[in-house]
């Protein structure tokens, strides 16, 4: 039965498509392997067995009479901070406690009805504020990877942690996650598996808990490059309940894998070579760019000025941002109440008790810049620095170049309950140092395995593209993946 | 710019939150430390620079003012804390 979950998303499709084998079978290999793992790796929140059992039962009728969809029968995780109906919906926070919508996140309605079956709900950092998943009000999850000749538990990174170790030790065929400033990637990064993040406006946010709306993008977390494509393929979708959703149509992403990369302009940005960096990552780094130049790419250095300001422009966009998406969290109308001597004393209880610590200080944070007399000081200064961070990626692109390659994270996994971590959060922050410049410019990034650190934990390559060419990305990280082979941690759960 | 404890305070009035004596002085240590990482900020040229908007160049879409959902009353307050036909219900606001 376990080697069943060993298979890829598009290993299974073709294997229901030929009915030799049944969603049934695949969705119980699936339940299986939660049930003896999650007690160690805590990755899903909420488990929906009878839910995934009658939905594959319905995918094996469909498939018996071959009109199954694009995803019929295959078993997925779904990110905490996706709406489900009736369905635990709860951004890891205990302020949410209880929340069952009473409606389905368009991202999800489109993988139900493309005939994907849900496993159940994944852990994240609370409401998707972290880079860890430690702020997950359910505890931390923990990664499947270990160091060599060690048992100390590493963070998957966050805030997709459950995500990404649920793909990576094989509880889901591939998961939906969200990234608003690195949360897909850096994760997918920590756990040798793939994430991308699309363009902004590509996946509609309709039914998904906001964080920071102008940056919020939902995309998936896969085992490789394929999956990864033939799941965004069917995540995306032009949405009339969200106003900043495309009309374009959603591409074959699936037919870019394989595809040359030959002649591609792949640029190289200096600034994204940090001091103190790890010489392991600068020596991965290099490995993909001989990659790419051995596979006919023309490798081009650029210059992205702007790229140290991402980071301190984030912290006061997104947290703005958040302190406003999160005034719906009263204690009036869903999840969690405290109660208090009169009214605005239950909401300050309620939000009290409610919030975990980052969440608290991200919301105080953005209170703060958006208060009377600093708007101009913080916001409007941060607003501008970011159209001069999106004109460095204009640029570039006018320039000729298609697509850039950096690292994904400064460095591996590192532990749970890291001293360094927890005693400054700005240190915590530095994690999504080369992952925040895409979201702050709205544009597609992947993340990709490119190797292992001398300890043996994975390492990831980042591609950045231009906005709606997704198909660019996944046609040039199938060949870094190509070149670098496949990367399974050794089960210890 | 750095934040004391009677602006931690407000600051968490403002935002609803009510800390306590010993979280306050820990969220002081934690805010400083971004605003000082924010500050780097002040070195960028920003003259003449138009803030970002929308990150994404495209027309506000709109939708026809048409009613096309609604008579959901027992959906709306199914999830709240208390309520009462279809009523949220709140600690008493007038007196």
């Amino acid at each position: 039965m376990s080697e069943l979950t060993n298979l890829t998303i598009a290993e299974a499709r073709d294997r229901l498509r030929s009915g030799d084998l049944t969603s049934a079978e695949l969705t119980d290999a699936y339940l299986q392997a939660i049930e003896a793992a999650n007690g160690a790796l805590n990755a899903y929140v909420a488990v929906t067995a009878d839910k995934a059992r009658e939905m594959a039962a319905q995918s094996d009728g469909k498939l018996a009479q071959g009109k199954g969809g694009a995803l019929e029968g295959i078993p997925l995780g779904i990110k905490d901070l996706f709406g489900t109906e009736g369905i635990h919906t709860q951004a890891c926070s205990h302020i949410l406690d209880g929340f069952q919508p009473r409606y389905e996140s368009t991202v999800t309605a489109n993988l139900w009805a493309d005939g994907a079956v849900m496993l159940g709900k994944l852990n994240m950092d609370e409401f998707a504020m972290g880079s860890s998943n430690e702020t997950s009000y359910y505890g931390p999850v923990t990664n499947p990877w270990r160091a060599k000749d060690d048992n100390k538990a590493l963070v998957p990174g966050g805030s997709s942690g459950g995500s990404a170790a649920a793909v990576a030790a094989h509880l889901c065929a591939g998961a939906t996650a969200t990234d608003t400033g690195g949360s897909i990637r850096q994760p997918a990064a920590f756990t040798g598996t793939v994430g991308i993040k699309p363009t902004y406006g590509r996946c509609s946010r309709w039914g998904i808990a906001a964080f920071a709306s102008s940056l919020d993008q939902a995309g998936p977390i896969t085992r490789d490059v394929r999956d990864a494509a033939i799941l965004l393929k069917s995540m995306a979708s032009s949405d009339p309940r969200d106003t900043t959703s495309v009309d374009l149509p959603v591409p074959d992403y699936e037919a870019a894998i394989g595809q040359s990369v030959k002649g591609m302009k792949v640029g190289i940005p200096k600034e994204y070579r940090l001091d103190g960096m790890p010489a392991e990552i600068e020596t991965l780094w290099q490995k993909g760019i001989a990659w790419l130049k051995d596979a006919g790419a023309d490798i081009i250095d650029i210059s992205l000025p702007h790229t140290r300001y991402a980071l301190p422009a984030y912290y006061i966009v997104a947290p703005a941002e958040a302190s406003s998406n999160l005034a719906r969290y009263d204690g009036v109308r869903y999840g969690l109440r405290v109660p208090g001597k009169d009214i605005a004393d239950m909401y300050e209880q309620t939000r009290s008790a409610g919030f975990g610590q980052e969440v608290k200080r991200r919301i105080l944070i953005g209170t703060y810049v958006l208060s009377s007399g600093y708007y101009d000081a913080y916001y409007l200064r941060a607003q501008k620095v970011r159209t001069l961070i999106k004109r460095d990626f204009e640029t570039v692109f006018a320039e000729g170049i298609d697509t850039i390659l950096t690292p994904a994270t400064p460095s591996a996994a590192f532990g749970i309950a890291d001293q360094d971590m927890a005693s400054d959060p700005v240190k915590m922050y530095l994690n999504d140092i080369f992952t925040v410049t895409v979201n702050m410019a709205g544009l597609p990034g992947i993340a990709v395995p490119a190797g292992l650190d001398d300890t043996g934990l994975p390492l990831g390559l980042q591609l950045i593209g231009k906005p709606f060419e997704e198909e660019t990305l996944f046609r040039t990280a199938h060949v870094i993946e190509q070149a670098a082979g496949r990367f399974q941690a050794d089960k210890w759960w | 710019m750095s934040v004391d404890l009677t602006t931690v305070k407000r600051v968490a009035h403002l935002a609803r939150i009510a800390v306590s004596q010993e979280e306050a002085v820990e969220m002081e240590s934690g805010l400083n430390a971004i605003l000082g990482f924010v500050e780097q900020l002040n070195e960028v040229e920003i003259d003449g620079v138009e803030p970002m908007t929308s990150v994404m160049p495209m027309e506000m879409k709109k939708r026809q003012d048409a009613v096309t959902d609604g008579s959901k009353a027992g959906d709306v307050v199914a999830n709240a804390p208390q309520s009462d036909e279809n009523f949220f219900v709140v600690p008493k606001v007038v007196e």
